[in-house]
Order: C-alpha cells, then sequence, then structure tokens
C-alpha cells in the first residue's frame, strides 16, 4: 500500500537529529510495549509480515502523528482484535472482559534465549531457477497495489543492476495476507542517484534496495 | 483501570530519570500499555518472566559492542575480514552473534573510494543481532526520508563531510538481509589488538552515519 511508511524521498521532515548517550528506551512504557511485542510475536497467531502490515496499514497521519513504540503498540492492539484475543472494550476497561481463546504457543521465560538466537530465517528452498543474474539491468515495476508490498515508491518504474542474489525468500506481499509463504528469488538492485531522483541528483550516489523477482522485470 | 501488574518498578526503571515517576500524570499510552500487559498476563497469553528476559536481553547483553568485535576482527585479521565480505552470516556467527534481526547478514566495506550508508525506508529495519535496537534518529522521518535522496545532507547532521568525489553507496533493507558498515580502518593503530581496535568503532561508523574514532579521540 502507498502508505506513509514508504518514506524515500519525501520532503520537510527537517534534520536528522543524533541524540547523545541515547537510552534503549525513552520512557518505562516503551520497554514493557517492546516486550509485549515480542512476547506475543512468538504466539505464532501472526507473521512479522503481518505486523508490519498492521502497523503501516492506516492513515498517513495516524502513522505520522505516533512514535515508533506507539506505532508498535497500535499494531499490536490491530492483531489482537482481529483475532479476538484482546477485544478494545478489554483494553478500555483494564481488564479481561471474555474469555481467553487458546493460542498457538505461549513462549516461558526460559526459552526466550533460545529463540531470539534462532531468530526467523526467511530463507526457503528454491523451487524454480533464478530469472535473472548478478549484472542483468532490471527495471522495478510500476505497481501500486492496495496490499501490502515491500517495493518503495521512489524506485517503481526505474531501471538498475542486480548486484547480489540471496536465495530464495519469504514473500511479504502474500504472506503479509494469510497467503502463505509463496518464496521468491531476492536480488539487490543498484540505482543511479540520478535514475532515481533526475539530472540534479548526487552523481556520486547510488541507492540498492532488495527485491523480489516479480517486483522486477528485463530491461 | 486495573493497575494489577506494575512491572515498571522493577529495577529497569532506574534508567529514566525524565518520564512516569508520578502515577497522577501517567499519560493515556502508558496507560493503554499497562492494561494491555494486565490483560495478556491475565489471559495466560504471556509469561510476566519472559517479559523481563526480553527487555534485559536488548538491555544489557545486545548491543553495538558485538559489532564492534566483528569489526576490529576484520581490520586485524585478513582472513576472517574476507570471510565476512563473503559469507557475513557465518562469520558473525562464529562470534555468537545470531538470530533475530541478524538471520541473513551483509557486510558493506568502506574504502577511500566508496562510502556505504544503511537505512530502511520502510519500516525501520536494523541489524540488531550486531547492534542492538535502532536508536530513535534511525526510525525517524527524517532519517529515512533523507538517506536515499540526500546521503551528504544526512552526513552533515552528524558533523560528517566526505571527499566531494567519494562514491555513496545508501543500502534501503527492504527485505530480511541487514546490512553491517565496516567502516575504515584509522591511521595510526598499527600492532593494536583486537580489544583496542573495537574501542573504536561506534554504532554510527557501522551504520554509516560515522566513522571510525581517530586513536586520539579515545583515553
Amino acid at each position: 500500500m502507498n502508505g506513509a511508511q514508504d518514506m524515500g524521498g519525501v520532503h520537510g521532515f527537517g534534520p536528522v537529529r543524533p541524540e547523545p548517550n541515547e537510552p534503549w528506551f525513552h520512557a518505562p512504557w516503551e520497554r514493557r510495549a517492546f516486550a509485549i511485542t515480542l512476547a506475543m510475536g512468538a504466539s505464532g497467531e501472526w507473521n512479522l509480515d503481518m505486523s508490519r502490515h498492521a502497523r503501516e496499514n492506516r492513515s498517513p497521519a495516524d502513522y505520522l502523528s505516533k512514535s515508533y513504540y506507539e506505532i508498535w503498540l497500535a499494531g499490536l492492539e490491530k492483531l489482537l482484535a482481529e483475532r479476538g484475543l484482546v477485544t478494545p472494550e478489554e483494553i478500555a476497561a483494564g481488564r479481561a472482559l471474555v474469555p481467553p481463546k487458546p493460542i498457538k504457543r505461549k513462549l516461558a521465560a526460559a526459552d526466550v534465549p533460545a529463540v531470539l538466537a534462532r531468530g526467523a530465517p526467511t530463507e526457503r528452498p528454491a523451487e524454480r531457477p533464478a530469472r535473472f543474474a548478478v549484472g542483468d539491468r532490471v527495471r522495478a515495476k510500476q505497481m501500486n497495489p492496495t496490499t501490502h508490498t515491500r517495493l518503495p515508491r521512489y524506485v517503481r518504474g526505474h531501471v538498475g543492476t542486480i548486484v547480489m542474489e540471496h536465495g530464495c525468500h519469504v514473500f511479504p506481499d502474500s504472506h503479509a495476507h494469510g497467503k502463505g509463504e509463496a518464496p521468491q528469488w531476492l536480488y539487490t538492485v543498484r540505482f543511479a542517484g540520478t535514475e532515481l531522483w533526475g539530472a540534479d541528483a548526487d552523481p556520486t550516489l547510488s541507492v540498492t534496495v532488495d527485491a523480489w523477482e516479480s517486483y522486477l522485470e528485463p530491461a | 483501570m486495573s493497575h494489577a501488574h506494575h512491572h515498571d518498578h522493577d529495577h529497569h526503571h532506574d534508567h529514566d530519570h525524565h518520564h512516569d515517576h508520578d502515577h497522577s500524570e501517567l499519560s493515556e499510552t502508558q496507560l493503554r500499555v499497562r492494561a494491555l500487559e494486565s490483560i495478556l498476563v491475565e489471559k495466560g497469553y504471556v509469561d510476566p518472566a519472559a517479559l523481563d528476559v526480553f527487555i534485559e536481553t536488548y538491555e544489557t547483553k545486545v548491543g553495538p559492542h558485538n559489532g564492534a568485535r566483528v569489526v576490529a576482527k576484520a581490520w586485524a585479521d585478513p582472513a576472517y575480514r574476507h570471510w565476512l565480505l563473503e559469507d557475513a552470516t557465518a562469520a558473525i556467527a562464529s562470534l555468537g552473534y545470531t538470530g533475530r534481526q541478524g538471520e541473513h547478514m551483509v557486510a558493506v566495506e568502506n574504502t577511500p573510494k566508496r562510502h556505504n550508508m544503511v537505512v530502511c525506508t520502510l519500516c525501520s529495519c536494523y541489524p540488531w543481532s550486531v547492534l542492538g535496537l535502532p536508536p530513535v534518529w534511525y526510525k525517524s522521518a527524517p532519517y529515512r526520508s533523507r538517506a536515499v535522496m540526500d546521503p551528504r545532507g544526512v552526513l552533515a547532521d552528524f558533523g560528517v563531510t566526505l571527499p566531494a568525489d567519494t562514491e555513496i553507496q545508501v543500502w534501503d533493507s527492504t527485505a530480511e538481509i541487514r546490512y553491517l558498515v565496516v567502516p575504515m580502518r584509522p591511521e595510526g593503530t598499527d600492532g593494536w589488538d583486537e580489544e583496542r581496535l573495537a574501542k573504536l568503532v561506534t554504532r554510527d561508523s557501522m551504520i554509516g552515519t560515522g566513522l571510525a574514532l581517530q586513536p586520539s579521540e579515545v583515553a
């Protein structure tokens, strides 16, 4: 979806403001929002792509008015509500009002280190040969799906060169909507700054994105 | 509203001197997070002890010291450097850094000709296993919007100026590949061991918004 999360090349946000000696969290509630998001993420009730879509699938005004962990919290509330695990009424009341529903997994404290160390690799066995090879010229497709995607607007329609091939990876556009992992070949595609931004762009700039095969066509 | 689970009152609280000491002034967000955590525990979806393990891991164990050790080893050991650039996931795992948000790693090396910078324009993908949780500026709209279009302007916000003819390669992490920048080793460090070298490797130098420290900058 063409949401506010897709920020590459947007003007007007002002300077970057580094914070010396920045703490890991800026308020106690951020710690708790972080921890409950990771704990529920381990429940198996949704995947990372669904989490991202839940955070992004909101009005640009809403997205831009929230801090990072406020977006996480809103995404978590949405995922819980969609599955009937925690209702908005319960959050308003501050207590359970309906009985719990069964979940696939409840992560025990003792298992957290192993779960974090394992992570969630997204590479899958290849089911077909790669369409492109390193060095190929490709065009990022002009596309505007209303559903989840990871092809930023600023590269759509532009021509670049494949510089890496990463094997087959879970396809977010499918996975975010419960339509299976549908793994595809994943490539790093390099674009000249002038191709993306025009003749006035910094001539020393190039930008890469990681693009699944169906995002690309031969150029 | 129920306040049955006041986990904010534990030792983690000590780091925050500017928020949430006065419960009469709890923000709506603080109350929502507290309510949600309480409901998740009440319904048996999360183990409260697991929440503390998540927080402890990312506040005390995982951080840029991991990545600094990787870079220092690459500087000191040519065989390791070669391995890191060929297969970063394995080379980094050999030092014990694996897992969540570091499942598929690529290391990119700065040279006198080319400077690398990492961003995630679509959310805030970041190599947690080697750098820990991302700083606020990395997740912010100013950084995500400008890094791919005006990286020299972003570098200026960090007080960094590169030669006009240095190529700038920006890596937008749009998939599950995570990028680690290997900064240039400073002059005057011949014969330094890895532990001493690691002190020169800042978080920002591994994102590409900074350079490694000079020997004169460390005690």
